[in-house]
């Protein structure tokens, strides 16, 4: 099969991004979309001219690193899974494909299709953990959790931190990625004692760093390729509200 | 060369014990003056940078990935092994330990392979205690499953994803760290040369991969936990991005590399469907529980699956293994479908699969069964290949996933490079010359919770106190100069031909001369052909762009550079060890029924290179393995 492509080109975060249209040829239909990136790279540099800078690694769809915004789409138009797990089946003869970068303010171009996500790391320094020192936890069967419990915080960690909730949304918030973090912690026993300051913090970070607010439109859990559910925004929502309201309330200390 | 292993004398089981008590500590007031370079944020870079942060040491970590979360130990999937004994079934330190020998070919260190199984037990105590979702049954108490082909449930897990989960769990100590200002994080800078300063390790020279700032770190260690260096091959189930250049590199400057020819390759990957391939895809070993594996009696067979008739396949497995049939073990399993292909009769497009068939097992248990069983792995498979395996044979073939060799280091982790330290899949120390499942993980953590961070001050005790050296020093200069040439090199090549394009050749040879089956012809040939493949790389290598932002054939360039010159020695080290022993298969040395010969009277060692130069022959030095506690015995599978 043949492809166009229109690829955005930025050199860097400084100059303007342009779109520029390739051709693909010849292409077989099982291979992925990244493989099909890549043979556009090699004839691009075969022929002198820049390969198009695109983020990868594992290529099966666990570590978050590919981030194309395919038709318009993150990470293309196959329902819960990552960019690496698009292959080109899902396109016909002759389509013409537009491919961008994720677009958000918090995170910037890098170049090409590469942004930087960064101030994810920053939201999960700010509260993302428990704290617990190495080597002093309890046997890990003293705390018995419930399959259930245990499972929906399986839910909530499987979030692979691609930011595509983020270039999903129109007012690039992070609350998806932000509720399926905190959502997972503040679910098991362990986590529990840090859970107001956890949620104060990390959405304070969120704030920091440049998200928008989540206006309930769930576009997010849509493009998210482990298809996270927007009900952990809904608990993070009760579960701010409810450390807010106990903030105020700190005990004073005794006298 | 000297290879002290620095075992601690005394009983097996006492000896971590005795040498935590014996070694030197640093004063907690002190640790703050003390800088340690963590490279890598895998399961080992990451819970050793949150360990040592979190105990007071002054922690940079560096990363080539744009996060820590990113690391290659993310794509784990099966599970992680730990000597709980929580499901009453007989296991215990000494199982594990013992497992974990002869599952190696009897090729590794004892002392080391007892600590491991020692901490096993509190790094799932850590985990569960830092949130980490493990699979739990419905009283609450957490799941076990029993994992490729222990006798025993050992193997803790979440869901297919328990790297993921570990990881994170290590990000998460890591981001902590850094949140508390004990770590400094430095993402997307790529580790490219070790600073040596009076023979000790004292600092490295890194890029930026976005805006391309070389730059030089200083401090008291360098500690590597920088992964396998599977990618030689080009296609592998490894993550792209993972290569050799930290541990390469290290190596150029006199640590040792270990055992470089011992390869994992795991039976049940995706096949190669055309010469675009990027990846290989794993699938889970636990299909053979219910999947038949066979090819078609005659060769060049080109009839669909369903048209064969029974008595036209072959079975290989349950012929050749009565007795383990279609679970034999993962480097078996491995070799005989490659005779199988080679011998004409593999399918697919490509002649190079087998089948793995399910419709026995549908009809035995119906299909409910088996998509309750595996329904997720049917859906991956179905998701690469539009191809459902309920209704044709899947297709699999073998794929390199693992490397066990790596940098040489002894009982403290500390190469032979002294302040030089190797955690994770980076050292060679503790799976022999083949990987049990679900070990690595295990072993990345241990290194860097429960290891490293007891063996390090020992060092650190030692050196006098003043400050890391000045990055003034002569010696940084040098450094920083040599990267800066390299990168101005490959960039004013300006030749014809693609970094990926020679990758492509130079796995080739690798899979062809140095896989599954080594023979002492072909690798002479590989050791002719690799240094000629070299010089036409340094030759005609084609390097688009520019060194001052981000450029992805330039970071190809320089690790495929390295690859290039690892791939070489994983041949002379393949060639000179003359036996056959788990990874590592000489088609000279085998039993008459095909089974590997190993030869404990000659080669019950660790071969350890040396570097002497570019275009010098590299010395193969040896640390005997004496073995106090455990006995050889010859694996028998039939
Ligand atoms: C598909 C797959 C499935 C697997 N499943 C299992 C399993 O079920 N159980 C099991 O026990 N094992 C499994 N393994 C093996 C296991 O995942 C790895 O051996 C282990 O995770 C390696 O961890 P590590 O910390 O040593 O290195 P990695 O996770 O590879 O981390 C390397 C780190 O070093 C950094 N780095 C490398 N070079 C440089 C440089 N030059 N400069 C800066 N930074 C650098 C990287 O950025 C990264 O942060 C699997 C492997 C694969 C491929
Ligand atoms: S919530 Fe989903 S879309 Fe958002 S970062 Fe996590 S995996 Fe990606
Ligand atoms: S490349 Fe890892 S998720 Fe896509």
């Amino acid at each position: 099969m043949n492809v166009k492509l229109r690829v955005w080109r930025q050199k860097n975060n400084e100059t303007e991004g342009r779109f520029e249209n390739y051709e693909a040829k010849d292409l077989n239909p099982n291979m992925s979309f990244l493989e099909m990136m890549d043979v556009v790279n090699e004839d691009l540099t075969d022929s002198g001219d820049e390969p198009i800078a695109f983020a990868h690694d594992c290529r099966e769809g666990i570590c978050g690193t590919c981030s194309c915004m395919i038709d318009g789409k993150p990470h293309g138009p196959e329902h819960g899974v990552a960019t690496c797990q698009t292959y080109m089946r899902s396109f016909k003869d002759g389509d013409t494909i537009t491919v961008e970068p994720f677009r958000a303010k918090a995170f910037p171009i890098v170049k090409d299709l590469v942004t930087d996500r960064a101030s994810f790391d920053k939201i999960q320094q700010a509260g993302g953990f428990i704290t617990i020192r190495t080597g002093a936890a309890p046997d890990a069967n003293s705390i018995p959790i419930g399959k259930e419990i245990a499972d929906l915080a399986m839910d909530a960690a499987a979030c692979i931190g691609c930011g595509a909730c983020v270039a999903a949304c129109k007012n690039a918030s992070a609350m998806l990625f932000v509720s399926a973090k905190a959502g997972q912690l503040n679910l098991l026993p362990q986590g529990k004692p840090e859970k107001d300051r956890r949620v104060l913090s990390m959405v304070a970070a969120m704030d920091e760093a440049g998200f928008g607010n989540c206006t309930n439109q769930y576009e997010c859990s849509a493009a998210c390729p482990k298809l996270i559910s927007e009900e952990f925004i809904s608990k993070l929502n009760r579960d701010f509200v409810g450390a807010t309201v106990r903030s105020s309330f700190k005990a004073k200390p005794l006298v | 060369m000297k290879l002290d292993p620095k075992i601690p004398s005394g009983p097996l089981e006492k000896k971590w014990e005795k040498h935590i008590m014996e070694g030197k500590l640093v004063n907690p007031a002190n640790k703050r003056k003390y800088d340690i370079i963590m490279v890598g944020s895998g399961l080992a870079g990451a819970s050793a940078a949150a360990t040592l942060g979190e105990l007071g040491y002054k922690v940079k970590c560096f990363t080539f990935h744009d996060s820590p979360r990113r690391a290659h130990s993310i794509a784990a999937q099966g599970g992680i092994n730990a000597a709980k004994n929580y499901q009453n079934d007989g296991d215990s330190v000494y199982r594990l330990f013992y497992d974990t020998i002869k599952g190696g070919d009897f090729r590794s260190r004892e002392a080391n392979v007892y600590r491991l199984a020692q901490v096993s037990v509190n790094i799932i105590d850590q985990c569960a205690a830092q949130g980490v979702p493990f699979a739990r049954e419905y009283g609450g108490l957490l799941a076990n499953r029993s994992f490729g082909g222990a006798q025993v449930s050992r193997t803790f897990y979440a869901r297919g994803q328990t790297g993921q989960q570990l990881l994170l769990g290590a990000y998460s100590a890591l981001s902590r760290q850094v949140g508390l200002g004990t770590v400094e994080l430095c993402a997307n800078e790529e580790m490219l040369e070790v600073v040596v300063i009076d023979g000790h390790a004292k600092g490295i020279i890194t890029r930026n991969l976005n805006t391309g700032a070389i730059t030089r770190h200083s401090a008291h260690a360098v500690v590597l936990g920088t992964g396998g260096y599977g990618n030689v091959f080009n296609l592998s189930t490894y993550a792209r991005n993972s290569n050799v250049t930290a541990a390469w590199r290290a190596h150029r400057k006199g640590a040792a590399f270990a055992n470089p020819c011992y390869t994992q390759i795991h039976p049940t990957c995706i096949p190669v469907s055309g010469d675009y391939q990027s990846k290989l895809t794993l699938m889970s070993e636990s299909l053979r529980n219910d999947g038949r594996i066979w090819v078609p009696k005659k060769r060049d067979d080109k009839r669909p699956p369903h048209q064969i008739p029974e008595d036209e396949r072959d079975y290989y497995l349950e012929r050749k293994y009565p007795s383990f049939g279609n679970l034999a073990p993962r480097d078996i399993s491995s070799r005989s479908a490659k005779e199988a292909c080679d011998d004409g009769r593999g399918v697919g497009e490509t002649g190079l699969g087998v089948y793995l068939d399910f419709s026995d097992a549908i009809k035995r248990l119906g299909a409910d069964t088996i998509k309750e069983r595996y329904g997720n792995l049917f859906d991956i498979y179905k998701e690469i290949t539009d191809e459902s395996a309920y209704d044709v044979p899947m297709r699999i073939y073998p794929a390199v996933h693992y490397t066990m060799g790596g940098l040489w280091v002894d009982y403290n982790l500390m190469s032979n490079l002294p302040g030089l330290f190797v955690m994770g899949e980076a050292n060679f120390s503790d799976h022999g010359a083949n990987r049990l499942g679900a070990s690595a993980l295990m072993q990345g953590l241990a290194d860097g919770y429960f290891v490293l961070p007891y063996t390090i001050p020992h060092y650190l005790a030692e050196l006098d106190r003043d400050g890391a050296p000045s990055t003034d020093d002569a010696e940084f200069v040098k450094a920083e100069e040599e990267v800066k040439a390299r990168t101005e090199k490959l960039l004013s090549n300006k030749g014809k031909q693609s970094v990926k394009s020679f990758h492509v050749r130079l796995g080739k040879i690798m899979w062809d001369h140095c896989g599954m089956a080594r023979t002492k012809e072909g690798l002479e040939k590989a050791i002719k052909l690799i240094p000629e493949l070299r010089e036409e790389y340094w030759a005609d290598v084609r390097v688009p762009g520019e060194g001052k932002e981000l450029n992805q054939s330039l970071e190809n360039a320089g690790r495929v550079g390295d690859f290039l010159e690892l791939g070489e020695l994983m041949c002379r080290d393949a060639l000179t060890r003359e036996e056959s022993c788990g990874g590592h298969f000489r088609e000279e040395h085998q039993y008459p029924d095909g089974e590997a010969m190993r030869d404990d009277e000659k080669f019950a060692h660790v071969a350890a290179w040396e570097y002497k130069g570019e275009g010098q022959e590299p010395v193969r030095h040896t640390e005997e393995l004496e073995y106090e506690s455990v006995k050889f015995a010859t694996r028998s599978y039939k």
